[in-house]
């Protein structure tokens, strides 16, 4: 369970936010701008808010003590809008990049499946700049998976993707949910995409959740 | 002819070489995306050995590093070590002019890297050590590259400082660069032609190489844009 509640001065407005996330996909919606990547980073502790507390399965990332766990410690998964694929190595090294030098057998069988599933086995070889858009998404989301984080968070994953791509990335998404089983947080600007992909969609408008479409959220402050 | 100024200059210019990599590197990582007071200040004394007389900087060295100066005085008291009049006065001379273009490099280098890949490295669990080691080094090592270039043949190159620590002794401080100076004192024009030829064809192959290198890299990026 994830259970997040912020605030952080952005350029124009504050991010205030508080909600939990059990083992389903919340969708973070809001037009660009409006303080969702912000949310992402915080939660992976690559910004820290100003006050408030993430938890994350009863561990600690963040108390508002100026005492964060760091993004290292944190075992998350994180697909970067523009996937962020190492581009000096091969799509194997980076699917790697998180194990630790011992693969255990549980960790090989993972890797496994997440090739099958994801459709990669043939592009282990070649290195980013010579796989597709849908591809590098593909290889992104095998990445941050490998290292079984349990929590994973991605920005605009499928928004550099073609109409018939993105339809298939998004099955894939909640596919691989279903197996995993721990809470994804989706940001998306794109209305359809939220509908189709979230559990549960929460609207970010200038730092603010204004609405839960499914309104099971916690309360909701609205200023 | 003796060929022991052209083994000096270039033990002096991979000593000083090594020497300014490891701090350019290191001092350009450390102040890359950090901010605090009189960061600019500090990068401007990095940077100015580039505009002063090496003259300048061979007398700030030399109150110092000389016999009487505050670090000079104190090595020869303590350990015995006397810097002005050897080889070491030349590496340390060359040190402090090719810095700033090891530093500058660096820092470009650094800079023109994409955050998000250290960003994602961290989430896989990666140390800041391992972060350096296999994301920003290898991919910043093209800049870095240029500039241990441009180090070296700046180093191979010093005269003005090195002449006002080291002195010219020869086989003990003639550097190419002595040479030619005082052999055309001398009067010894073909010596110093000789050196001339062989300096300039070093410094020409060191640029052409890098010109070469930094095109070739450009079109490698460019592949990967498409």
């Amino acid at each position: 369970m994830l259970d997040v509640s912020i605030r952080k001065q952005l350029d124009h407005f504050e991010l205030d936010v508080s909600f939990t996330a059990y083992n389903e996909i919340i969708v973070l919606a809001g037009s660009s701008g409006a303080g969702k990547t912000s949310i992402l980073q915080a939660i992976a502790g690559l910004n820290e808010p100003d006050s408030g507390m993430i938890t994350l399965n009863g561990k600690s990332f963040f108390d508002g003590k100026r005492n964060s766990l760091p993004t290292r410690s944190r075992n998350i998964g994180y697909l970067f809008q523009d996937y962020a694929l190492f581009p000096h190595m091969t799509v194997e090294r980076n699917i790697h990049y998180g194990l630790h030098k011992q693969t255990t057998a549980t960790t090989g069988f993972i890797i496994e499946q997440l090739l099958t599933v994801l459709g990669i086995s043939h592009l282990l070889d070649k290195y980013p700049h010579q796989i597709s858009g849908g591809e590098k998404q593909r290889v992104a989301l095998a990445r941050a998976l490998a290292t079984e984080p349990d929590l994973l968070l991605l920005d605009e994953p499928l928004s550099a993707l073609d109409e018939e791509t993105r339809e298939e990335c998004q099955n894939e998404l909640l596919r691989l949910h279903e197996l995993w089983k721990i809470p994804f947080l989706i940001v998306t600007h794109s209305r359809l995409e939220a509908e189709k992909l979230g559990d549960r969609v929460l609207h970010l408008k200038k730092g603010l959740l204004v609405n839960d479409s499914r309104g099971t959220m916690k309360e909701t402050p609205v200023h | 002819m003796d060929l022991s100024p052209l083994l000096l200059s270039i033990k002096v210019a991979v000593i000083s070489t090594t020497i300014v990599f490891v701090f350019g590197v290191f001092f350009a990582h450390l102040f890359e995306k950090r901010l605090f007071w009189g960061k600019s200040i500090v990068e401007s004394l990095f940077l100015l050995p580039l505009v002063l007389p090496p003259t300048v900087v061979g007398f700030g060295l030399l109150i110092l590093f000389g016999k009487k100066g505050w670090i000079g005085n104190w090595l020869l008291e303590t350990f015995d070590i006397q810097i002005v009049f050897t080889w070491t006065a030349a590496v340390l001379a060359s040190v402090v002019v090719s810095f700033p273009l090891m530093y500058q490099s660096a820092a470009a280098a650094f800079d023109s890297l994409d955050n998000k890949l250290g960003d994602a490295a961290r989430t896989m669990g990666a140390s800041e050590w391992r972060v350096f080691r296999t994301i920003t080094f290898p991919l910043a090592w093209p800049g870095l590259l240029a500039g241990l270039v441009l180090s070296f043949a700046r180093g191979l190159g010093e005269f003005g400082a090195t002449l006002m620590l080291a002195g010219y002794i020869p086989g003990k401080t003639d550097t190419i660069p002595m040479a030619i100076y005082f052999a055309v004192e001398a009067g010894k024009m073909e010596k110093a032609t000789f050196w001339v030829v062989i300096i300039t064809a070093l410094g020409f192959s060191t640029i052409l190489w890098l010109n070469w290198w930094s095109k070739r890299n450009l079109r490698r990026f460019a592949s990967e844009k498409r």
